[in-house]
């Protein structure tokens, strides 16, 4: 039984993750048939790659720490705190994660960099420092720390902590030793997600970094597509596929030791209006920390996508030359705005796909027991840590020929989309899956339920609220696929992020609005989306949020 | 009905359950008795099937149920925490067994009136679980184990979580119920009293086998063996000689009943067989507890150099703590424990 529900995501990954990358480190690593390991030794020996290395590790690092320490307040804000426009801030926040890097960069830019916003007010430019790159990987990731320990932590029964206070515990004593400790694994969770975004992290860097700072990812990047030099972008591969499977390993035992089942309320339950001055001033510091973080480059994107073109005036100049393909100047075979229809037609398939095989495993898992089921568990996670240049590249060079000949097939592009989204959807519903008190399947079986019936019946309404935000996570992390979409999307089906990194690729005015606009429309249709998804979530206190 | 051939559960080395053999007859209600620990809940998993036998053979209706799963066995069970699915409310609790078998609509409403009319929650079917007191998750509970009308019932620790009014009003309307509706159940309880209120037969477990089998009154009134008789509650257990129609024993000269298997043996002496005489008559005792229990007290005596000795007698006739009394038995309370322990 446990094996059925793995074949399947057993299967996809071994076609279109493990096949695609180990032809890509083959074709780097042999040369006329034989391997070269020495190949490894040499690139490792060169000290630009060891600098590449060290910044890649400590920018990780650090940014991870610097995005826990300002979203931890607002996962507490989000989950047990109740306000009007809760909703649609919720939604606001994880706008800036489904933006492509590559706009995300552009944001950045246009607040940090010269003649950005800063520069004009103050004079402040901070786009050749490591802090732009620190800010814009908190910009990305603070969605998915507040969303992943928010979304747990607004379940977890406050009577628990109320036990410990009864039982002589203090506020602060009471959250450490009850309230923590249930939390620890969706912090562990979300905590590696934004180390791997980081780790892996690729257009912000390249934007923001400049020539001075490099990560791992935009190094293969270059080696690849630049200098054409791979065996040293298969060796920084597979650098990139150690590194994070040892910390996958690591991820994978704390998690092991510390997960548990946990008592878990309806979440509409346990949020409160904010009551006294240190709630209401953390209510206040979240909602200030999403405006200058968030809303203000944002805000700047729209700005310059309606400012006309050499500084002169507002207007829809650049979504008017939208409809036309040759406004670009030859850049596309069709008009740019068909771009969005390919990117929800893209990204609903690979949500789809995601959530069936995510879903799949994820129901494997919960069950867990042995070593095999537990090697499958940190497997999954993998692709969020495989260079997606590399897997994109390696689309193109093994699904080109039967059996799996899908070089033609508008499959292609969801397919490798689905791959970093089935992280998201395991990663989301594997907690509250565990959390299903198994006794609960047990009582419908004996009531005449077989096992698929019981997940249905007694799983599935239990953990619907985690699927919907497992959807909207491979939903948003699809639309703003790049680094392997850009190698396999065709020419006269781009994606929005794709077709966005092309229009910056040029010179002109007209071109960098475009890209604005472009990029502008993306940030509205994920926003729709989001708040479609967030409207659709079971809420019994029902209006009134708005 | 339901029968058990050496049902053998083993979790590492240890037995659970150690080749168990018992018979459920169609109608009968039969109460497995025992400590916690005893394997009387894993007993219950294994017939409904949320537990392979490691060896031995459940039977239903005379057919072997390895192999068949859960859902396919016909049996229902209601849970000792009673887990009733929190995301549905009363109504759609108690019909879900109806819908796994495919009722129609109007028969599952009629069904759900019905049952919640019959365990005394008449026009719950809208409430939320959340809003249910512990007596009423258990009405809702049991209400939804009996809808699809199973073969076997089995209740694990049925009122375990119920204050005592309430359990001990409940025991009898089960039993009237279960006889009105012709259930065959089979129950498991630590609790005496509430297995010998609702059994027509009493299975004592002990670690993993089957300790004594009977009616609530043969294991009452002659317990096969000490874990037996200490479990219900009986503490006077001594070691004894047995030579014609007495026996020798710590505490004296004990009469037994006629027809006694003589030589050793361990002898109860139950509370009511110990009457209270004046002390030059029996063995001399000193009171050095009063325990007061409605229709009589329980007296605690310390007889000189042996071990402690319960008695019982009417409020009326109570010794105060500290008095010297004179203790002498009664052989029809005597009785002999089996060996086998």
């Amino acid at each position: 039984m446990r094996l059925g529900l793995m074949a399947v995501p057993v299967a996809f990954f071994a076609a279109f993750f493990a096949y695609p990358v180990a032809a890509i480190v083959g074709r780097g690593l042999k040369a006329d048939g034989v391997w070269r390991f020495g190949r490894i030794g040499e690139v490792l020996a060169d000290p630009d790659i060891r600098d590449v290395l060290w910044f890649t590790t400590w920018q990780a690092l650090a940014s991870t720490g610097l995005t826990l320490l300002i979203a931890l307040p607002a996962a507490y804000v989000f989950a047990r705190l109740d306000f009007p426009g809760k909703q649609l801030l919720r939604a606001v926040i994880t706008v800036p994660f489904v933006l492509p890097t590559v706009v995300v960069g552009t944001a950045y830019l246009a607040l940090l960099g010269r003649g950005g916003l800063l520069d004009e007010l103050w004079g402040v430019r901070l786009d050749t420092t490591v802090w732009a790159i620190l800010l814009a990987h908190v910009f990305f990731n603070y969605a998915v720390v507040v969303r992943t320990v928010g979304g747990l932590w607004s379940q977890l029964d406050p009577r628990q902590e109320e036990a410990a206070r009864v039982l002589g515990a203090g506020r602060f004593a009471a959250w450490r030793r009850v309230t923590l400790p249930a939390l620890v694994p969706a912090v562990a969770a979300a905590a590696l997600m934004v180390f791997l975004f980081t780790f892996t992290s690729f257009g912000v860097v390249q934007i923001l970094g400049g020539p001075a700072y490099s990560t791992l990812e935009v190094e293969i990047y270059r080696q690849t597509a630049q200098f054409l030099d791979l065996p040293t972008a298969a060796v920084l591969t597979l650098v990139q596929f150690v590194a994070v499977g040892a910390i996958l390993a690591v991820h994978a035992w704390t998690v092991r030791r510390r997960e548990s089942a946990l008592k878990l309320v309806d979440a509409a339950q346990t949020a409160r209006r904010p009551r006294g001055a240190g709630q209401w001033a953390l209510l206040g510091g979240v909602l200030a920390t999403v405006v200058l973080l968030i809303l203000v480059p944002l805000g700047v994107l729209v700005e310059r996508s309606l400012s006309g073109p050499g500084g002169s005036g507002f207007g829809l100049g650049y979504y008017r030359a939208l409809q036309s393909a040759g406004a670009g100047g030859g850049t596309f075979l069709v008009p740019p705005l068909e771009a969005v229809w390919n990117s929800l037609e893209y990204a609903l398939a690979a949500t789809a796909i995601a959530l069936v095989v995510g879903g799949l495993a994820a129901a494997a898992l919960t069950r867990r027991a042995g070593r095999l089921v537990r090697g499958f568990d940190a497997l999954l996670m993998l692709p969020l840590g495989v260079s997606a240049v590399t897997v994109g590249f390696g689309f193109l060079i093994t699904l080109d020929r039967p059996p799996l000949d899908l070089r033609t097939s508008w499959i292609l592009v969801p397919l490798a989309q689905a791959l970093v989204g089935v992280p998201f959807v395991v990663r989301t519903m594997l907690p509250v899956l565990r959390a299903v008190d198994a006794r609960l399947r047990e009582a419908a079986a004996v009531l005449g339920a077989s096992p698929l019936r019981a997940w249905r019946e007694v799983d599935l309404p239990m953990v619907r609220r985690a699927l919907l935000v497992a959807a909207g996570f491979a939903f948003a992390v699809s639309l703003g696929e790049f680094g392997a979409t850009v190698f396999i999307a065709r020419p006269d089906n781009p994606t929005l992020p794709v077709a966005v990194a092309r229009l910056l690729g040029r010179a002109g005015d007209l071109n960098y609005g475009q890209a604005m606009a472009l990029s502008t429309i993306l940030m509205v249709v994920c926003a729709v989306a989001l708040l479609v998804l967030e409207r659709m979530r079971p809420d019994r206190t029902g209006s009134g949020e708005f | 009905m339901l029968r058990l051939d050496g049902a053998t559960v083993r979790f590492g080395k240890r037995a659970v359950l150690d080749s168990v053999d018992l018979e459920v007859a169609d109608h009968e209600i039969v109460c497995v008795l025992g400590p916690s620990g005893s394997g009387k809940s894993t007993l219950l998993r294994v017939v409904a099937g949320l537990q392979a036998a490691d060896a031995g053979r459940v039977l239903l209706d005379g057919r072997d149920q390895r192999g068949v799963p859960v859902h396919r066995r016909g049996v229902g069970l209601m849970f000792q925490d009673h887990q009733l699915f929190p995301q549905r409310d009363v109504g759609g609790n108690v019909a879900f067994g109806l819908r796994m078998r495919g009722a129609a609509k109007a028969e599952q409403v009629r069904r759900v009136g019905e049952l919640l009319d019959m365990v005394g929650l008449p026009g719950a079917g809208r409430r939320a679980i959340s809003t249910l007191s512990g007596g009423e998750q258990q009405r809702v509970a049991l209400a939804r184990a009996l809808a699809p009308e199973p073969k076997l019932l089995m209740l694990d620790e049925p009122l375990g979580q119920l204050d005592r009014g309430l359990r001990e009003r409940l025991v009898v309307e089960l039993r009237q119920l279960f006889g009105r509706l012709g259930t065959t159940v089979l129950a498991v309880t630590h609790d005496q009293g509430e297995a010998f209120a609702l059994a027509d037969r009493v299975v004592v477990m002990r670690e993993g086998r089957i300790a004594q089998t009977g009616t609530p009154l043969e294991v009452w009134q002659r317990p096969a063996s000490e874990f037996v008789a200490r479990f219900l509650g009986f503490d006077n257990v001594v070691a004894a000689t047995v030579s014609g129609e007495a026996a020798d024993t710590v505490w004296g000269k004990v009469p037994v009943p006629a027809g006694t298997a003589q030589g050793e043996a361990r002898l109860l002496v139950r509370p009511a067989g110990v009457r209270l005489v004046p002390s030059e008559d029996g063995l001399p005792c000193v009171v050095t507890g009063r325990t007061f229990r409605g229709h009589h007290v329980a007296l605690l005596l310390r007889p000189a150099g042996a071990p402690l000795l319960e008695a019982e007698c009417a409020l009326r006739d109570a010794p105060e703590v500290g008095a010297e009394v004179g203790a002498a038995f009664a052989a029809e309370e005597v009785v002999v424990l089996g060996a086998a322990d």
